[in-house]
């Protein structure tokens, strides 16, 4: 009885006696963390959205440009030239990827190329350790990092400015993929490799635009999540908040990453403070999967997938 | 050659890269496996512990030619901090050498637990310094397993009497709010029982936050703890989570001398990517911090040659580096203790089960070994495979650590009264009869 009260009752008497300074508060760092998940997720999106292959090297190189980043700064550049050189290896990555992965595995079964990526994040997650250390890297890009109070409810600096910088960012992207040449190209691509060659857009130009531009999110992501808890082995795993989101949002669908991102982020952090205590705690990871799910029940492809109908 | 063909052979030389430290072996040398993790989320923590370990054994080598003439050698097993790996590296090494794995050290209480049952099949002693089965401090139950110099259990009355004293007494704990940060695994959830019996005793209110693996995103727990108010947190943290952890509770303002880790959350990779903001964190610990022993002399004389450069980019001095350096010095000993009775030879993993529960590390042998100042002296007997080691406290100061404290002896009564409750539940469910200690040799 004291259990069925405790997730029916309480949690809502404690939302209502927060109600409007706490409870805001814990909306907003909802937000802003939910910003940062659909940075991630985005990285997925892209990818899948130009060659139908979930990336699971997306975490790997989230942890590869954070990596060469600092150890670029740790060699005596400064941050915009690190910033650079790291956008370079990213896109050198990218044309790798091509020449070596994909190039050999046109028209090859979604599951050979899924393998594929299974093999880059080894590679990837070994070839930076090797090249970089695994020591706790320290990630100052000069962003203060100071409490801010708002109308009574605190935040921190680095998260509103990271918050801001990564929703310009999946903003522009967005745009980009949904109004311009490149981006209906890409979905051309992402509906079929041969249909889309036959009417004469590049796969593999394509290709190497997605993976550059992925491998772009992948270093923002790293310096947004590297800045927080220094640049570590540990960062490959953020891959994993990335998950719920792309269920929630559809896994070829740019604002659903956005959209989805939110949503997780605040459902989580709800859950976790008022649901949570009842519990035993943390059920924000597990919780954030079943959120996704829940909307599956309604719609199977998620918020903004694209509905597919195959005749059998 | 085409690319595809230099493609994988670029792939196996990156692969191959790291390849498995190891000693060459020979009848007549003493063999320890070393289950370390140098790759993985937890690499930062297990490359200075691991270096220590190696350090020491080459030390030994080096300065003594071994133990009263026994050369030391060991192999490396990358474990990942997975107990699924840590098992593997087990049973891989346990019989390699002329006498067999001497003492193991799993170096992540995951993979104790799992080879504490082993232990006693295979007939090899598992030594969890300051983390694994506290309950493992009963030696009459856990004949192969120890936890010296101290537990959990132990540092968590350590944590409360410090606290305490800070406050102006233990009865001055009344009404104060406590707040555990913890792990959510086998290891988090240790100190939770000891600070909850403590907090019925004491008066003070316990809350208690998890945090799942690996702890990157933490902003609900710190919300929480906005919202709690507590007058201290305790910090039962590994790996990323400590790093974030200590960013958010700057990121809240919340005063970072009443913020206070385990010993697993006390290393410098832990403050180090908070920079400034970490300043006034607290740690608890069981040994010196920081290089200025006659010991890491030593090793800078005699492995280094003198470059501390060199010493510095192996970790030399750090927190994590001299929990390595202590590690090896009980299992050192305990093989020395062995050899007092059985002779100067190596030893089987029973015989440096004999060392382990008669060893007395005295304040006299340490100071000869360059330990002095470094440790406390201390006594493992076959009841007691803890000896219930006394805590010390350190604090970052924004650029090193720095130990702020007297020792603090634990309240052992308390916690030895558990640990016996404990062990003689897992010998109900397990079937095992208790020694009865009078008897052994």
């Amino acid at each position: 009885m004291e259990f069925i009260e405790s997730v029916t009752i309480t949690p809502f008497v404690m939302i209502a006696q927060d109600f409007p300074v706490f409870f805001g508060e814990v909306v907003f760092n909802g937000v802003l963390t939910g910003v940062l998940y659909s940075l991630v997720a985005l990285g997925f999106v892209l990818i899948f959205k130009a060659s139908g292959v979930f990336n699971f090297a997306q975490g790997a190189m989230v942890l590869f440009a954070a990596l060469t980043l600092v150890g670029l700064m740790e060699l005596g550049l400064p941050v915009w030239l690190a910033f650079i050189l790291t956008m370079g290896a990213m896109v050198a990555l990218a044309y790798a990827v091509e020449l070596l992965v994909l190039r050999h595995l046109v028209n090859q079964p979604d599951i050979i190329l899924f393998m594929s990526t299974i093999g880059l994040t080894f590679f990837l997650e070994g070839f930076g350790e090797t090249l970089w250390g695994s020591n706790v890297k320290k990630l100052d890009i000069g962003i203060p990092d100071t409490p801010v109070e708002i109308t009574g409810m605190l935040f921190n600096s680095f998260d509103l400015i990271a918050a801001l910088a990564c929703a310009l960012l999946v903003t522009g992207l967005a745009f980009f993929f949904q109004y311009t040449p490149t981006g209906r190209a890409l979905r051309a691509v992402a509906d079929d490799h041969q249909a889309a060659l036959a009417v004469g857009i590049p796969l593999k130009k394509i290709w190497i635009i997605v993976w550059s531009v992925a491998g772009i999110v992948a270093l923002v992501a790293g310096i947004v999540w590297g800045a927080k808890s220094g640049v570590q082995f540990s960062l490959s795993l953020i891959a994993l908040k990335a998950l719920p989101v792309l269920i929630l949002g559809g896994f070829t669908s740019v604002p659903g990453a956005i959209v989805g991102g939110l949503i997780i982020g605040v459902g989580e952090k709800i859950a976790e403070v008022y649901w949570g205590p009842a519990v035993g705690g943390a059920i924000e990871n597990w919780f954030a999967y079943v959120l996704a799910l829940a909307f599956l029940f309604v719609r199977p492809q998620g918020l903004f997938g694209e509905r597919i109908i195959e005749r059998v | 050659m085409n690319l595809k063909r230099l493609g994988l052979i670029l792939t196996a030389a990156v692969v191959a890269l790291p390849a498995v430290p190891v000693t060459a072996m020979a009848a007549g040398e003493m063999f320890i496996p070393l289950l370390v993790y140098r790759t993985g989320p937890y690499a930062p923590n297990g490359i200075p512990a691991a270096n220590g370990m190696v350090d020491y054994l080459k030390l030994l080598n080096a300065r003594d030619g071994g133990i009263n003439g026994v050369k030391m050698v060991w192999e490396e097993c990358e474990t990942k901090y997975n107990t699924k790996l840590g098992v593997e590296c087990y049973e891989k090494l346990k019989k390699k050498g002329p006498t067999g794995a001497a003492i193991v050290n799993p170096f992540s209480t995951g993979i104790t637990y799992q080879l504490i049952p082993k232990a006693f099949v295979d007939k090899v002693p598992i030594h969890s310094m300051g983390y694994g089965r506290t309950a493992a401090g009963d030696g009459r139950v856990f004949k192969w397993a120890f936890t010296a110099p101290t537990s959990y259990w132990s540092q968590a009355t350590a944590f409360i009497k410090y606290v305490g004293e800070q406050e102006g007494g233990l009865d001055k704990l009344k009404g104060k709010k406590i707040t555990l940060i913890y792990h959510n695994s086998a290891y988090g959830k240790e100190p939770i029982r000891t600070l909850q019996i403590l907090s019925e005793k004491h008066g003070y209110k316990l809350d208690l936050l998890a945090v799942d693996h690996p702890g990157q995103e933490q902003k609900s727990t710190w919300l929480q703890i906005r919202r709690l108010k507590p007058d201290y947190i305790f910090m039962w943290g590994w790996g990323v989570m400590n790093q974030v952890a200590i960013k958010e509770a700057a990121a809240i303002k919340f005063p970072m001398d009443k913020f206070i880790g385990v010993w697993w959350s006390g290393s410098e990779s832990d403050v180090r990517p908070a920079g400034e903001a970490a300043k006034g964190y607290k740690a608890g610990n069981f040994h010196g911090v920081g290089s200025g022993y006659d010991i890491h002399q030593q090793i800078l004389k005699t492995i280094y040659k003198g470059d501390v450069e060199a010493a510095k980019k192996n970790n030399w001095g750090e927190v994590l580096y001299n929990r390595g350096l202590t590690n090896m010095v009980y299992d050192t000993e305990a093989i020395r203790t062995a050899m007092g009775k059985f002779g100067n030879k190596p030893m089987t993993g029973e015989q440096v089960r004999w060392g382990m529960e008669n060893l007395n590390l005295t304040q006299d042998k340490l100071t000869k070994l360059g330990f002095k100042d470094f440790m406390q002296a201390h006594r493992i007997t076959c009841e007691d495979h803890e000896g219930g080691g006394p805590v010390i406290f350190q604090q970052w100061d924004g650029k090193q650590w720095k130990l702020i404290s007297k020792w603090y002896t634990p309240m052992y009564d308390i916690v030895r009264d558990l640990v016996e409750k404990e062990a003689a539940k897992y010998a109900k469910e397990n079937k095992i009869t208790p020694r009865d200690c009078s008897k052994e040799g």
